[in-house]
């Protein structure tokens, strides 16, 4: 949909759960949920957190598909592995850091949130976003986004990778990026090593 | 006697609960065999009443699609209203009327089943009296059907009794308002909510039980607006309070008078409003006094500089907005709790303007339109008190009888159990309503059901309540009878028939019309179809305070819903009550109401030292009946579980997931425990939803409010212990195996 970005704010989510039982519902892939869901740690919070994919700008799981099975749109929308090509090899599951792709074994074929294509190509909205009664999962023009308290990032570092991505996500107002390596918030001097 | 015929295993194989996982044809059939039709309609699982659009292919209900245009929710559904169309082509649904034998239930002809229930009820009446036989309603039927059934009631069967189950659910609330403001209904439009700048949450636990109203309350936040949420637990919601009240158990008034204390002591009431709008503010003020901060923290458990920075929060703002749910009203004080918050929030004249007000968050899918026009035990339609001689002479114009033919107040929905149990009432006709899961004390109605000369029961699913009935009458579902709706917010929606009744089943409102006529009373019911009751209902609520006469299936369908009281079809609606500020009350003015402290109705004991609260999870609806059949729903929490804080746990050696028994004066039962650091650790939690050994309600106590009749289901003792893992009991069994598909 044109103007339209997809947001995801863990800080709204309320653990509801309808966006797994609504993807589930696409007509695509009727039956099969492509949302990661997780409690993030319950006995001591009731925080939680739905995952879509980030639809990275170069993704990882392309890039280490040995059959090259899995494409990017000129939207920037990174699909599901194709049928033919896909060989099962799981390689894109243990790869993305996000821990995005499925590998549904009974197909045979990786498969991943694809935005709704069937929907945004039309003008939709992607179905998790349209229920997500939290608005967590938020499909809204960019000026929309920019009310709320929280601030959208697209760039996050693993290690040494640094990725930036399609999907946008709503953190703290105080960070420009997200980085789960404590090197990275460390100062380890100028480069010259005076002994 | 009004006994199960066969044993429950016996009964669950042939009726369920089975696990529906599958649409009809399975996932892949919409492929191939596409929706004939979408239909725009409303989802059945609770007071939210989200738009949704139903998939209809041959009468069959086979997906969704979100309704983006509707204003309330716009597209948004929680996951019940996600699968809310998998209770169509259910393999539980009761197809035909069915009646008990020796062997068990057998079907039978509609005539057949039709004609005793009315041979049952005239007997009893000719041999015990006429309010021997009494009448339970629900809050998930449409406006019509209960309109419907409090005139059948009370002129076809001719009982007084009859109450319905959104007496377990809305009348403190009720009560209070009727009491304040002369009206019962939210005194805001939930578009208010984003434009507050505090939020008040009190005793509910919104992210779960009305999860749409957390978009309002994020965008409310988005805003810069202020969120205090107070509840023994960290509901879903506190995830993003800004002050967190984690008020005791049965304890919240004392908290509400601590908060009107600092207002009064810190003057920051709002005198001008006092003055010209209320009455009874010197006694409501001085009735404070005692409530310092020190004593409100030692009552309710909360810090007491929260309970000042709340009060100054409320108070220091041009708009606030308090909104509470079961969590206040679930006590036998649960009146005086909701006037508490009124109270505070006329003391500061935030009422009747944008943003502003008290507001009670409706629970069940017609919980406020069904409680407006008659199946409630004192009142007549348009919210009139049924001991109001203008009213009843009104109502019985309108009906076409003498004034006199009316009866007189009848029992509450417990009381008319407790009735039953002490052999009073000896017939019960049922429809809407889950006693035996939904009532406190199930081992007392289960007792009480089986002492019944006859129990009639409409429902579409073989209930447990319905496994004890003498006749079961297949009715109809939400999405197979044309009907208002109204909505927490007091809008009237219009739920679209999407289907007609699969095999034999008929629609309720036919079912109830078919036994008037045969109760000799047909005259009267006059009724082809839903909109020919609601061309009486609008006559009959003219001039009422739930004034419906402008209201229409045609400008419900334009206007996207329209807000109550409506007196005439030019008027637009009312979407904010008060904003002339006058009152529905006899004098105009809203009325402040002195509160008075008094412990739980089951006190906590050196033998019974630990709060039980119940509630509701997000998956689950009321009493089970219909989301226990839907896999998805079930899959999402499978069973009840009690939470218990880490400290409590440690003291009784508990670890996540062993078996705890958690056993008050009334019964004991066996869970499993969730080890949570987010509930107050004198209390434990567990949702209500289940049947059987792990019914929550065999643990719950009879204590009534003493002017709304709630049940006490907030607070009671119990004490726990860790135990083996039990022999799993009947309804313990893996229903999937007979249910359809797989995941």
């Amino acid at each position: 949909m044109f103007g339209y970005e997809f947001y995801i704010d863990p800080s709204r989510c309320i653990g509801c759960r309808a966006c797994l039982q609504a993807c589930e519902e696409c007509e695509t892939h009727r039956g099969k949920s492509m949302i990661n869901f997780d409690f993030l740690d319950r006995p001591s919070t009731i925080n939680t957190v739905a995952m879509v994919c980030m639809h990275c700008d170069e993704p990882t799981c392309a890039e280490v598909c040995p059959a090259d099975a899995i494409k990017k749109g000129e939207d920037g929308v990174v699909h599901s592995s194709l049928k033919p090509r896909c060989i099962a090899c799981n390689n894109c599951v243990l790869a993305c850091p996000f821990g995005i792709p499925k590998m549904m074994q009974d197909e045979q074929q990786m498969m991943k949130c694809d935005m709704c294509y069937d929907r945004t190509s039309i003008g939709r909205r992607p179905m998790c976003a349209t229920v997500c009664p939290s608005q967590a999962l938020a499909y809204i023009p960019p000026e929309e986004a920019a009310k709320r308290p929280t601030k959208p990032i697209q760039v996050f570092r693993f290690g040494n990778q640094i990725i930036t991505t399609k999907v946008a996500m709503m953190i703290p107002e105080a960070f420009d990026s997200v980085s789960i390596d404590v090197a990275d918030y460390m100062w380890e001097g100028n480069g010259s090593h005076d002994s | 006697m009004a006994k199960p015929p066969r044993s429950p295993e016996a009964l669950i194989e042939q009726f369920g609960p089975r696990l529906s996982f599958t649409p009809p044809g399975g996932w892949q059939n919409e492929a191939t065999h596409p929706a004939d039709k979408l239909v725009k309609t409303h989802c059945c699982f609770c007071g939210q009443q989200c738009g949704i659009q139903l998939k209809v292919r041959e009468n069959m209900i086979i997906g969704f699609e979100p309704w983006e245009d509707f204003p309330f929710n716009r597209g948004m559904l929680c996951p019940k209203g996600v699968k809310r169309y998998m209770q169509s082509s259910h393999p539980d649904r009761l197809m035909q009327p069915l009646m008990r034998s020796e062997q068990g239930f057998r079907p039978a002809r509609w005539d057949e089943a039709l004609d005793f229930t009315a041979k049952r009820i005239r007997e009893i009446q000719a041999q015990y009296g006429k309010d021997a036989v009494a009448v339970y309603g629900g809050a998930s039927l449409s406006t019509e059907k209960s309109y419907l059934l409090g005139k059948f009631a009370r002129l076809a069967i001719g009982t007084r009794h009859i109450d319905y189950n959104g007496r377990l659910c809305m009348v403190s609330a009720g009560t209070a308002y009727k009491l304040a403001f002369g009206i019962d209904r939210s005194t805001i439009p939930w578009s208010d909510i984003p434009k507050t700048q505090t939020l008040f949450v009190i005793g509910a636990n919104i992210g779960e039980c009305a999860p749409i109203t957390t978009d309002y309350i994020w965008r409310c936040r988005d805003n810069r607006g202020r969120l205090i949420v107070a509840d023994p637990r960290m509901t879903p919601i506190t995830r993003n309070a800004d002050l967190y009240l984690p008020v005791r158990p049965g304890t919240d008034l004392a908290l509400l008078m601590g908060m009107l204390h600092v207002i009064v002591r810190d003057k920051l009431e709002d005198r001008e409003f006092i003055r010209n709008y209320t009455t009874g503010w010197d006694e409501v003020a001085a009735s404070v006094q005692s409530y310092d901060l020190s004593t409100a923290a030692n009552i309710t458990g909360v810090p007491p500089d929260a309970i000042e920075k709340a009060a100054h929060w409320m108070a220091k703002c041009d708009r606030a907005i308090a909104m509470h749910a079961r969590g206040l009203e679930h006590q036998s004080k649960g009146v005086e709790n909701c006037l508490g918050v009124i109270n505070i929030m006329l003391a500061l004249g935030k009422v009747g303007r944008e943003g502003c007000g008290p507001t009670m968050i409706t629970g069940q899918g017609n919980g406020q339109g069904g409680r407006e026009h008659g199946q409630k035990c004192d009142q007549l339609p348009g919210q009139r008190s049924l001991t109001d001689p203008a009213a009843r002479r009104y109502i019985a114009d309108v009906w076409g009888i003498a004034e006199s033919e009316l009866p007189q107040p009848g029992y509450t929905a417990q009381e008319i159990m407790n009735a039953i149990h002490a052999g009073e009432i000896k017939a019960l006709f049922s429809i809407c309503f889950n006693p035996l899961v939904s009532l406190p004390d199930a081992n007392f109605t289960r007792q009480a059901l089986s002492r019944l000369e006859f129990l009639g029961v409409v429902d579409f699913f073989m209930s447990e309540t319905a496994r004890h009935a003498d006749v079961v009458l297949a009715g109809s579902l939400h999405e197979e009878e044309e009907g208002l709706g109204c909505s927490a917010e007091g809008r009237v929606i219009h739920w679209v028939p999407s289907i007609t009744p699969p095999g034999q089943a008929r629609r309720d409102s036919e079912i109830i019309v078919e036994l008037a006529h045969r109760l000799g009373r047909g005259e009267e019911f006059p009724f082809r179809s839903p909109r020919d009751i609601l061309e009486e209902l609008r006559v009959a609520s003219k001039g009422g305070v739930a004034d419906y006469y402008g209201i229409t299936y045609e400008r419900v369908d334009q206007q996207k819903g329209v807000f109550w009281p409506c007196p005439s079809l030019e008027h637009p609606g009312t979407p904010r009550l008060f904003e002339d500020r006058k009152f529905y009350t006899d004098d105009g003015k809203a009325h402040f109401q002195v509160t008075t402290w008094r412990p739980s109705g089951d006190p906590v004991d050196q033998d019974y030292p630990i709060y039980l609260t119940t509630g509701r999870v997000i998956s689950q609806y009321l009493s089970g009946t219909q989301t226990r059949r839907i896999g998805a729903l079930l899959e999402q929490y499978p069973e009840p579980r009690v939470e218990i804080h880490p400290r409590v746990a440690a003291q009784y050696g508990i670890q996540d997931g062993d078996y705890v028994a958690v056993g008050t004066r009334r019964d004991e039962i066996v869970l499993r425990a969730m080890v949570v650091r987010t509930i107050r650790p004198d209390t434990v939690f567990i949702p209500y939803h289940w049947a059987g050994v792990r019914s929550a309600n065999r643990l719950t106590h009879r204590t009534l409010d003493p002017r709304s009749k709630i049940p006490e289901y907030k607070v009671s003792a119990c004490r726990i212990r860790k135990v083996a893992a039990p022999d799993p009991g009947p309804d313990d069994r893996d229903a999937r195996r007979n249910g359809t598909g797989t995941r």
